[in-house]
């Protein structure tokens, strides 16, 4: 009954990229082989590669730290909040917070960002109010931010949809001879959707300026990624030819690096990049998902040792860029930030109901605004305690 | 193979969901060729459990936990038919069903009359449909009108853990694709199902409350609404027939074509926007059989033109049993 799972089978390339299988667990181990960008390891250490080297000031790196403490403080607030029953759902990002961080600062002010769901981290590298966000989760609104506006989409909850438009936008960014870039969240499972793939044709096809930035977090919800792909995920943009980089997702310092190059490549006309963060989902899909059903502690237990807020706390502490003052302040103002969130999240007003029918289309037609005018009569009826 | 169901009493209480797990285990013991597909059915059970146990119990060539790829998962369910296989796929909820739409509208629906009869479409699409919940977007859609708007398949609606139970192995043992539409906020609702019993027929209409003044006809999730809007209205001395329609593509409308003679009035009730609904096409058929009985106009009870609402905003746009009754009362008073 096991021939649909057979690993022994599949060449998966000479680096042996997946570990033996653990037992109940699907995913692959931290991948050891030279392809995998690494410029902060796990144990803080500062590494260098001569392909991507990185300038970023003491005063960026100290705000790298922030910005994933206060994420993270923000995500951790937000999971509360639901338990509480304050959201309908939340989809947690922890453990992604370098990929999102290290992404989302590469960005430039003209450039375009697509995101999924679990982009929590790049909203708030875009400017994005967080309460922007909980509405959203709380069911008051699709995304209370203006995507125009902030260079970043609408979450997209069907399943890799945006891909395609950021390829689309980028598309329009090289009709208008901008020096923009466009980058497209996806997650491992997004790549088995055909449009993912229609994406990066096209992208390949017009050498767009997109870069597809996949948060392999090892898990479709229960599905590990062995399900997906057969080969590690940045090796499939070779066969839409272009290049794919793996970049360890939970160093943030690598992901800005390799993330600014791919879009700067973009910028010149280079066409498209896709970048593989190997990461791990540390929490569950969404707060609607129990992981214990299908993955082991021992295994969320390895990749806590691989924590991307620990690692650049580790280097900043150990190279003297930072003190116990400076972290005691990021606590602080995480707290703060914690409180504005729940405060903002708790108080916030239902919309009104007639706001369904507001912005259905550019120009209201006349059947839906007499469909309207007799949701209100309706509605008023029930004014005055007759329900 | 799995005993279990064997040493349990003929009647017990199920829920819809448990139903649904009940009535696909026994079609995988009476059939070897049932197989299950869809994203997270396996280890996980499904995202809300209805294939709980039964990877464990049937491996994981018959339930397969397959990539997060919609039109993937319907399109090789198309090639596992053709060779002789029932494909039963589970999409994970209704606003993820369109990546597959290609396929089910283009190459499901019509495989059968494309080869004169001769390539088989014995598939199963499961679907959890409808609002409720407080879900975010794309996890509360009604899109049954799309497939009943398409020639060649079926679309059936349950509404209750009795139907759940059959319905499923009928789907299954259905020679032609089957949309099997589940009422996803009613699935922890209960009832006894006897397992001994004979079923009704999958493709009928059935009277669930006999009356007088107005006929009701509902599916799927607005069964439990237009029962509880009967309830009501007796209490205010109407009385309501409730007919759940059960079978949406094809139609059953003798029963109520019966129901609406002698109550010369039809309220149709359903999620979806009303705009081209399953309200639509059942108002013509029931105004051509029925135009000589009729008191009033078929009206319909349905979302509004909009798409479906933030969730704070879903029990203004869901029909509950106050709007049931104030279409009632517009039929009563025309």
């Amino acid at each position: 009954m096991t021939a649909v799972r057979n690993e022994t089978e599949i060449d998966i390339g000479e680096a042996g990229e997946f570990a033996g299988p653990v037992p109940g667990a699907g995913a692959p181990h931290l991948p050891q082989q030279p392809d995998l960008v690494q410029l902060l390891t796990p144990e803080g250490e500062r590494v260098e590669n001569a392909e991507y080297p990185l300038e970023v000031s003491d005063e960026e790196l100290r705000g790298f730290y922030r910005d994933m403490a206060l994420v993270r403080r923000w995500d951790a607030e937000a999971t509360a909040l639901q338990r509480q029953g304050e959201l309908g759902i939340w989809a947690s990002l922890l453990g992604q917070e370098a990929a999102q961080l290290g992404a989302g600062r590469a960005l430039e002010d003209g450039d375009m960002a697509f995101p999924t769901y679990r982009e929590h981290g790049v909203a708030w590298a875009r400017g994005v109010d967080p309460l922007h966000v909980m509405s959203l989760f709380r069911g008051v609104d699709n995304g209370g931010w203006n995507p125009v506006q902030r260079g970043f989409g609408l979450y997209t909850i069907v399943i890799g949809a945006q891909c395609l438009h950021a390829t689309g936008y980028a598309m329009g960014v090289q009709r208008d001879g901008a020096e923009s870039a466009v980058l497209a969240f996806l997650g491992d499972g997004a790549t088995s959707q055909g449009e993912v793939n229609e994406a990066m044709v096209f992208a390949a096809s017009f050498a767009a300026p997109v870069v597809f930035f996949c948060q392999n977090n090892q898990y479709a919800i229960s599905v590990p990624l062995e399900r997906q792909s057969k080969v590690p995920l940045y090796r499939r943009a070779a066969g839409f030819g272009f290049p794919g980089v793996r970049v360890d997702g939970n160093d943030v310092l690598a992901v800005l690096a390799v993330t600014r190059a791919a879009l700067r490549a973009a910028r010149e006309g280079q066409g498209p990049t896709f970048i593989e963060a190997f990461t791990y989902r540390m929490g569950a899909h969404t707060t609607s998902d129990d992981p214990t059903r299908y993955r082991l502690a021992g295994e969320v237990e390895e990749w806590k040792l691989r924590d991307p807020i620990a690692r650049l706390k580790a280097y900043l502490s150990r190279s003297g860029l930072a003190d116990a003052a400076f972290f005691e302040g990021v606590d602080a103002a995480a707290d703060e930030l914690a409180v504005r969130i729940r405060r903002g999240t708790v108080e916030m007003p239902d919309p009104p109901p007639t706001a369904m029918f507001d912005a259905v289309h550019a120009e209201q037609t006349p059947h839906l605004a007499a469909q309207r005018a007799q949701f209100e009569a309706y509605q008023a009826g029930f004014e005055g305690g007759a329900e | 193979m799995s005993t279990e169901l064997l040493d349990l009493p003929a009647t017990r209480t199920l829920t819809i969901g448990k139903a649904l797990n009940d009535g696909l285990r026994r079609a995988m013991e009476d059939d070897p060729k049932v197989v299950l597909m869809g994203e997270d059915i396996g280890r996980l059970g499904g995202v809300f459990r209805i294939t709980d146990g039964l990877q464990k119990d049937f491996g994981e060539d018959r339930v397969v936990d397959t990539p997060l790829a919609e039109a993937g998962i319907v399109g090789t369910a198309v090639g596992l038919a053709m060779r002789g296989y029932r494909p039963v796929v589970e999409i994970q909820f209704d606003g993820f069903v369109f990546p597959a739409y290609n396929q089910i509208v283009t190459q499901v629906a019509k495989l059968h009359a494309r080869s004169r009869g001769a390539v088989p479409m014995p598939i199963v699409i499961r679907i959890p449909f409808g609002g409720g919940i407080g879900a975010v977007e794309h996890h509360s859609e009604s899109p049954e009108a799309y497939f009943a708007h398409t020639p060649g398949l079926k679309v059936v609606a349950v509404s209750n853990p009795v139907d759940a139970y059959w319905g499923i192995q009928q789907a299954i043992a259905c020679p032609d694709p089957v949309i099997f539409l589940e009422p996803k906020r009613r699935y922890w609702d209960k009832a006894p199902v006897d397992t001994s019993a004979t079923p009704e027929p999958l493709f009928g209409a059935r009277i669930v409350r006999g009356g007088d003044d107005v006929t009701v006809l509902a599916y799927g999730p607005m069964v439990k609404t237009a029962l509880q809007a009967a309830e009501v209205a007796a209490g205010e001395g109407r009385s309501l027939e409730v007919v759940d329609l059960r079978t949406l593509s094809p139609l059953d409308l003798d029963p109520v074509v019966d129901s609406v003679r002698r109550t010369g009035r039809c309220v149709v009730v359903h999620e979806a926007p009303v705009t081209l609904g399953l309200g639509a096409e059942i108002a013509a058929r029931v105004t051509e059989a029925c135009f000589h009985s009729l008191e009033a106009p078929v009206l319909r009870v349905g979302g509004y033109d909009v798409p479906y609402p933030p969730s704070k905003l879903e029990e203004a746009y869901l029909p509950d049993l106050d709007r049931v009754l104030d279409a009632v009362d517009r039929a009563m008073e025309f």
